[in-house]
């Protein structure tokens, strides 16, 4: 599996490893060289300096043609566009961003695009661990669940109110 | 009109202002608090200090019920964001984004942003306009992929002495009016093209070689 990871921080540092380590082609991509150091040593991937929003980078930095691509920058907006770049620009697949603000990660995995919400995540860890009922929102949410239009049509949502 | 602005700069500020003053409603969206208070303390208390790319901020500003929700902060993932939570969220009818990045344009047009606001086109535009060459002058972009140009006719134009119906312009692209000495003219069936008319015409931004080729000229072999 061919995987193009944005944003080398600590989620996305150590999981461009964990694929690397298990057999995986990983391109990670950060605006700093320096983000590059959380790699380990052995990492075998490629990391590339460059912008995640800008198509042209992502394709120089070898983008087309990958199974799953992962926006995990610190930016929820930077995120969503990357992630959407991916989707329409290079028609890939499996696609997530990380959005840490609940109605923006339930809207755009309306939109197609899966979703990791970091607050959701710890706030049911912290339920759970202790031994509280959890929350109704999902922390994560696969962008295939919805019946969703194609995202450049965007149908209007539920009836307004006021 | 309800106008939601996002974004407290100096673009966001003046349009608040602007709208405010001309009776429309306008709440304005600045997330640093101590902009937004200043922005308060001059144009009242229509400024929310919240960060209009949040979901819960925007339904508190009142996003359900705009007629119109203008980003207009300097980045361009922020504007983006905003212009399509509104869409798909809350259902606002028209959404504008401005794109300080000419290089975002096109996505942005594909994700659905009603209308962009591009600094640097807007620059280029009165560039064009300042320039006396016989070239098709960009008056404005109308909705999406069309453009309204402006050419002026010289002797060489292949218009000239011909109508409108013998032109036969390219499918796509539409003769809009005529300005003869100084006094604008619809263009009739009969009218007949002059050197040193001004032809004002709309269509897509493919059409523009076939009404380049038209109206001033073929183009100079690359």
């Amino acid at each position: 599996m061919k995987a193009v990871i944005v944003g080398c921080g600590r989620v996305g540092g150590v999981l461009a490893a964990a694929l690397d380590a298990t057999g995986h082609d990983v391109i990670i991509i950060d605006l700093l060289t320096r983000a590059f150091d959380r790699l380990p040593a052995t990492f075998g991937g490629e990391a590339v300096r460059a912008d995640g929003t800008d198509e042209n980078a992502l394709r120089r930095a070898g983008a087309q043609g990958a199974d799953v691509f992962l926006a995990l920058t610190e930016g929820d907006n930077r995120n969503i566009m990357a992630a959407q770049l991916a989707r329409e620009a290079f028609g890939i697949g499996t696609v997530y961003a990380k959005v840490n603000d609940p109605m923006r990660a339930q809207a755009y995995s309306e939109l197609g695009i899966g979703t990791v919400c970091r607050t959701t995540m710890m706030v049911d860890a912290l339920l759970g661990a202790m031994s509280l009922p959890l929350g109704s929102e999902p922390s994560v949410r696969s962008g295939a669940e919805h019946d969703h239009p194609p995202i450049g049509i965007v149908a209007a949502a539920a009836p307004r109110e006021g | 009109m309800f106008v939601l602005v996002v974004g407290g700069g100096k673009v966001g500020y003046y349009l608040t202002r602007e709208l405010s003053e001309s009776g429309h409603e306008v709440v304005l969206m600045e997330k640093d608090r101590r902009r937004a208070e200043q922005i308060a303390d001059e144009i009242g208390s229509i400024v929310v200090a919240k960060d209009g790319c949040e979901g819960s901020a925007l339904a508190d500003a009142g996003a359900n019920r705009a007629d119109v929700v203008a980003a207009v902060t300097g980045d361009d993932e922020d504007n983006l964001v905003i212009c399509q939570m509104a869409k798909h969220h809350f259902a606002v009818p028209k959404t504008i984004a401005r794109v300080n990045n000419p290089k975002n344009e096109p996505l942005f047009k594909h994700l659905g942003v009603d209308e962009l606001i591009s600094p640097t086109r807007m620059i280029l535009g009165s560039i064009e306009q300042d320039i006396p060459v016989h070239e098709l002058l960009h008056l404005a972009p109308l909705s999406h992929e069309f453009e309204l140009v402006e050419a002026q006719l010289t002797v060489e134009s292949p218009a000239v002495g011909r109508t409108l119906v013998q032109l036969q312009l390219p499918s796509g692209c539409s003769v809009v009016a005529l300005v003869r000495d100084e006094i604008a003219q619809a263009v009739g069936p009969d009218t007949i093209f002059r050197a040193g008319d001004k032809v004002i015409a709309a269509g897509r931004a493919e059409c523009e070689p076939a009404l380049h080729g038209m109206l001033i000229g073929a183009l100079p072999a690359a």
